[in-house]
């Protein structure tokens, strides 16, 4: 140990890699939230959000009574035709402000020719790249945690009743998740805008991986599943093994994996995930609430699985823009 | 040994099989302004970069200000301001936003940071439009802007990519005049160019780059010197016929003498506008007009390709 840190500085860097850090984010974070294009999709998501809830809370009103004890759960998840619920459009919406938010992040600054100038500042590139990350999922966070006081406020006004402690933790969860499911997609959307001298291209490639996983992954995943596991007729063991690959081939999906958080949270009666045997309702009592810290147990490989992919994604962009030469 | 500030040994990077810079030997000294001039592509963005800590090279040693680039680039990138070749601004902040950024990125605070800025804006000219988007701002003013930039950070040692390109006449002329305002406050520039008409004016002592070697360096007169022979060119206008053109060729120090009717190219090793007076008048001859080219770099380096392939065959 002694030896290693003796021949270390001639190939240490001076300084912390962070020196910056703040700076980057204060002004990216500035940028974000006064530029036209997060006002339009904050605007678009306000307006869904005011639709949905208020089309939930109308049928709420009419329907459900008091007897139901997760009404404000109900405000995300409750559809009126012709519109889905508000979590639908969440899942649509959130890859889209993420993508929006990063796909110029760093062709931009190349573009504009500030890059090598902000490069030429005692600054590391790690904090120029990390900074533009987190004021990205800053804006992300501050955006929703918005749209989520206003539901709660829309609720109150509604339907009359606070929401319990229960449904408040549901809900931080909810979002929580819903956060880092937007910093997938802004750590993709990053990723492009390093390997892409183009900003469009960038946001092609970011919102076709999206449509994708939103449109396509599903089939696939069917077919793949199919063709690795067949399942002869009366064989029931297969088909639960083809259920499960199939199960596991469409949790690769970010999209998947926030729809099931989505589901396990906002709906207290859901108790596993997956598929369910009968033989494994033994003794349940059907349509029972799960407790809350069992819901985020249920849930918690969901939320490891998107916030590690938001890691690798924003690590191979690190490795990439380390490595990229700054001239023309 | 203190007063030098750039210092390159060997210095080469290569782009896979492409070499940028070829084994560069490059010293600055405190307080001049040294021209690094050549074509596009001859290396000099390359040598700046590694100058600065922003590419690595592939051997030999840099060291500016006594420091490594690639180890310390930190302190490196503290002490030295940069302009690249067509700066660029965030377009959608004002002028003093913009220069808010780079102060922060510098880690400079309040209420220091108003003061270098207001004094900044000041010294480029720009403080009535301090306020406007850089959106709005002609060539001229963003190439001023990016001086403030480096200002704020009230460094020793100034690069300079380019700097004059895509100026107009006038603003080039106000822009050299910057540079000279620089110098005189102590700060060593190095700037490079291809248009070396603009740059000669400034610049102490220059380097021609060629195919990322350093082919000449040298004050501009020791250059002109060397490759054109004589660094002197007198236009004579006399009447006085051959007389006039023989006391010519017979004074000392003059390398060539051409002669279309009264008018008379002297190229010589010394300024013999003296000289020149006195045979002419000697000679018998009316000396009607008489005055000095002071030799330009386009000049020098168009000969110094002609003979290139001598040059290189000699080296």
């Amino acid at each position: 140990m002694q030896h290693a840190r003796s021949i270390a500085p001639a190939r240490q860097r001076e300084g912390s890699p962070w020196t910056g850090l703040w700076a980057v984010v204060a002004k990216e974070m500035a940028d974000y939230l006064t530029s036209a294009r997060m006002m339009i999709l904050e605007a678009l998501i306000l307006l869904t959000a005011f639709g949905t809830v208020y089309a939930a809370s109308q049928n709420l009103r009419a329907g459900a009574g008091a007897s139901d004890d997760f009404l404000f759960l109900r405000l995300f998840t409750t559809a009126r035709e012709p519109l889905p619920a508000f979590v639908g459009f969440l899942g649509l919406l959130v890859p889209l402000l993420a993508i929006a938010l990063a796909f110029d992040s760093i062709n931009g600054e190349f573009n504009q020719r500030t890059l090598s100038k902000v490069l030429a500042q005692p600054i590391y590139r790690d904090a120029l790249l990390l900074g533009k990350f987190l004021a990205g999922l800053g804006t992300l966070a501050l955006a929703l945690t918005a749209i989520w006081l206003l539901i709660i406020g829309m609720g109150l006004l509604q339907l009359g009743v606070p929401p319990s402690g229960e449904e408040t933790v549901r809900m931080l969860w909810f979002l929580l998740i819903t956060i880092f499911y937007g910093g997938i997609w802004l750590a993709l959307a990053m990723l492009f805008s390093i390997i892409f001298r183009q900003p469009a291209t960038a946001a092609l490639a970011a919102i076709a991986v999206w449509l994708f996983f939103t449109v396509f992954w599903g089939i696939i995943a069917s077919l793949l599943a199919r063709a690795l596991q067949p399942a002869p007729p009366g064989d029931t063991q297969a088909l639960i093994n083809q259920i499960q690959l199939e199960l596991l081939l469409t949790r690769l999906s970010p999209n998947t994996l926030f729809s099931e958080v989505a589901l396990a949270m906002l709906n207290p009666a859901v108790r596993a995930l997956g598929i369910v045997l009968p033989i494994q309702l033994h003794n349940a009592i059907p349509g029972t609430p799960l407790p809350a810290g069992q819901s985020i147990l249920l849930t918690w490989p969901h939320a490891t699985g998107l916030i590690a992919a938001t890691i690798v994604l924003f690590a191979i962009g690190y490795i990439l823009f380390q490595r990229q030469e700054v001239r023309a | 040994m203190t007063d030098v500030v750039i210092e390159c040994r060997d210095l080469t990077k290569q782009y896979g099989a492409f070499t940028a810079v070829d084994h560069l030997n490059l010293t600055v000294r405190k307080g001049e302004i040294f021209g690094l001039l050549g074509p596009n592509g001859a290396g000099k963005t390359t040598t700046i970069l590694m100058l600065l800590g922003l590419t690595e090279p592939t051997s030999g040693s840099v060291r500016v200000l006594g420091l490594d680039p690639a180890r310390q680039p930190l302190s490196v990138k503290a002490r030295v301001g940069y302009l690249p070749d067509q700066v660029g601004f965030y377009d959608h902040l004002t002028a003093r936003e913009n220069l808010n950024y780079i102060a922060k990125l510098n880690g400079i605070r309040e209420p220091e940071m108003s003061k270098r800025i207001n004094e900044a804006l000041d010294q480029v000219g720009l403080s009535n439009v301090a306020d406007r988007r850089v959106k709005t701002f002609s060539r001229g003013m963003r190439q001023r802007l990016g001086v403030a930039e480096i200002l704020i950070k009230q460094p020793q040692l100034i690069i300079m990519d380019e700097p004059t390109l895509a100026l107009d006449p006038e603003a080039v002329r106000e822009f050299l005049d910057l540079i000279r305002q620089l110098k005189a406050s102590g700060i060593t520039i190095l700037l490079s160019s291809h248009l070396l008409q603009q740059v000669q004016a400034v610049c102490d002592r220059v380097g021609l780059f060629h195919q990322g070697r350093m082919v000449l360096e040298g004050t501009v007169s020791e250059l002109a010197q060397r490759v054109l022979g004589g660094a002197y060119r007198i236009h004579v206008e006399a009447e006085g016929g051959d007389a006039v053109a023989a006391a010519l060729r017979a004074l000392p120090d003059v390398v060539k003498v051409s002669a279309n009717g009264s008018q008379y190219n002297v190229e010589a090793r010394a300024d013999l506008r003296a000289e020149i007076a006195r045979k002419v008048v000697e000679a018998g001859g009316k000396l009607l007009g008489l005055s000095v080219d002071t030799p330009s770099l386009d000049e020098v380096y168009a000969r110094y390709f002609q003979k290139g392939a001598a040059y290189a065959a000699r080296a």
